[in-house]
């Protein structure tokens, strides 16, 4: 049953390292914690960051960070990535986003685009609260919050006839996987729910096992993708429905956006590089289907 | 050997509900998700129909308790397992369109799918404790007994479906089995309480 246990690690463990550690070159400082039903959630600063992080020791359990001084500025590369789906498609008008975390990219999606809706579905109602307080999230009009869960809102949104130019799917930490939004099935109601140009951007960490029937499951909805990698743990999988523009396409678009993406620190010299088509992964592991997802046994397989 | 039968059809039932408890969450995860509500929802209507059936396998137990019956129980059990093999799909998309809040989505779809198996595997320990018992002093103990073996059951139910069953097979995969299996010990101890019964007579 995907609880968690209710008491707070991390804080113990900063609270330790404040004790311990007196001469350490930057203090961490937690700002706020807050139990949710599904995790207990932290807000920390830290070398002139606030991040929010999911009871985790580890860095990489961080889910968002913004720098104090400049809040605009992307702090991970997997958000910075994330915004190369523009690349395939400049113009999206609807938005669709699985998962909020700290809100820092569909803040930064509604200032480029400003003719564009974004609706944001994200089952943890603390997140939300968070977001808003902690990270400068602000919804409203065109920026519309549903509490629910992704797969159920993707399957009301594509009976009812909704259509999405750019769908962002971002609800994985790389502790827990909600396997039912990592399957054949989901992928392909997904699939449906684009315009026909229509853009899937997803966020994914998989450096495990699950790297390969993950990539499979892909494959098998919608054919060849672009995969961007940085670090083991980013992985971005970015798809347009009517067939992967070519380079210069991309780089067509990259010019375009070029200016929109220096104001948040990165540039198209950084991102362009690492759009790829290699298949680095065995095309026989098995695709992962609503009767067939063990994804979080596959991701901590030794 | 009778109350070997009797505590293996007990310990498989309780195997039984727990790994279809755990796959009724993964079914009804496409339609109503993942959240702590279809849980919720899941855990009420399994806890609900093994009341029922508790109270149901004692009251049963009243009338000429034999182990053939009992092995039928189990029989009976499998087959209300079987529709979710074939039905379960559109049946929770009926439900989808008709139930827009996922509590009772996920409440109304455990019913319909889940509760008679599980209040009919529910019926077998109460019903085992009565073919177990002949002498009231020891009666604690035998219940005792019981509770073990089927709770150990249910443990070996929820680690074996939730740690590898999942990781090899499908969901169809695994109910399937577990129906062919329930078949499979029923019919046996219905074979050994039968010829039991004709070298009596």
């Amino acid at each position: 049953m995907p609880l968690n246990p209710d008491c707070h690690p991390l804080v113990l463990f900063l609270l330790l390292c404040a004790l311990f550690a007196p001469a350490a070159v930057t203090a961490m400082t937690v700002i706020h914690t807050e139990k949710s039903l599904y995790r207990n959630i932290v807000v920390y600063e830290e070398d002139g960051q606030r991040c929010m992080s999911f009871t985790q020791r580890e860095q990489s359990a961080r889910q968002s960070c913004q720098f104090l001084s400049d809040p605009t500025q992307f702090v991970f590369p997997y958000t910075k990535m994330m915004m190369g789906a523009l690349y395939l498609n400049p113009q999206p008008r609807t938005l669709l986003m699985i998962g909020l975390g700290g809100g820092v990219l569909p803040t930064a999606l509604a200032q480029i685009l400003p003719q564009a809706t974004l609706d944001i579905v994200e089952l943890d109602p603390a997140v939300v609260k968070v977001a808003r307080r902690f990270f400068s999230f602000n919804p409203g009009q065109r920026l519309r919050i549903f509490e629910e869960d992704g797969r159920v809102f993707a399957k009301r949104a594509r009976r009812a006839g909704q259509r999405y130019d750019l769908i962002l799917l971002d609800a994985f930490d790389h502790e827990y996987i909600p396997e039912h939004l990592l399957t054949q099935e989901f992928l392909t109601e997904i699939k449906e729910l684009l315009t026909p140009s229509g853009v899937l951007a997803a966020n994914t960490f998989s450096s495990s096992h699950l790297y390969a029937h993950e990539s499979t499951t892909y494959e098998a909805v919608f054919g060849v993708f672009y995969n961007l990698r940085v670090e083991l743990r980013n992985r971005i999988i970015l798809i347009r429905r009517d067939g992967l523009p070519g380079r210069e396409a991309l780089e067509r678009n990259a010019a375009t956006l070029e200016p929109n993406l220096q104001a948040l620190g990165f540039g198209k010299d950084w991102l362009l590089p690492l759009f790829s088509t290699e298949r680095d992964w065995n095309p026989k592991a098995r695709v992962l289907t609503d009767q067939y997802a063990p994804s979080n046994l596959l991701n901590n397989l030794p | 050997m009778r109350r070997l039968l009797v505590f293996l059809l007990a310990g498989w039932s309780g195997f039984l509900v727990m790994a279809v408890e755990l796959l009724s969450g993964r079914i009804l995860a496409p339609n109503f998700g993942n959240s702590i509500y279809v849980w919720g929802g899941v855990i009420t209507v399994f806890m609900l129909a093994l009341a029922t059936g508790y109270l149901l396998g004692g009251r049963w137990s009243l009338v000429a308790p034999s182990v053939p019956r009992l092995a039928a129980l189990l029989l009976a059990a499998a087959i209300a397992i079987t529709p979710v093999l074939f039905l379960a799909e559109p049946l929770l998309d009926w439900l989808f369109d008709h139930l827009r809040d996922p509590r009772y989505g996920s409440l109304a779809s455990a019913t319909l799918l889940f509760f008679l198996p599980t209040a009919i595997a529910g019926m077998i320990s109460p019903y085992a404790v009565r073919l177990l018992v002949d002498d009231s002093r020891r009666s604690g103990h035998y219940a005792g007994l019981l509770y073990f073996v089927s709770t150990f059951g249910s443990a070996a139910g929820t680690i074996m479906t939730s740690f590898y069953l999942v990781l090899y097979f499908e969901i169809n995969q695994i109910l399937a089995g577990l129906i062919g299996i329930s078949w499979l010990l029923g019919l046996l101890v219905l074979w050994f309480g039968n010829s039991r019964d004709a070298s009596k007579s």
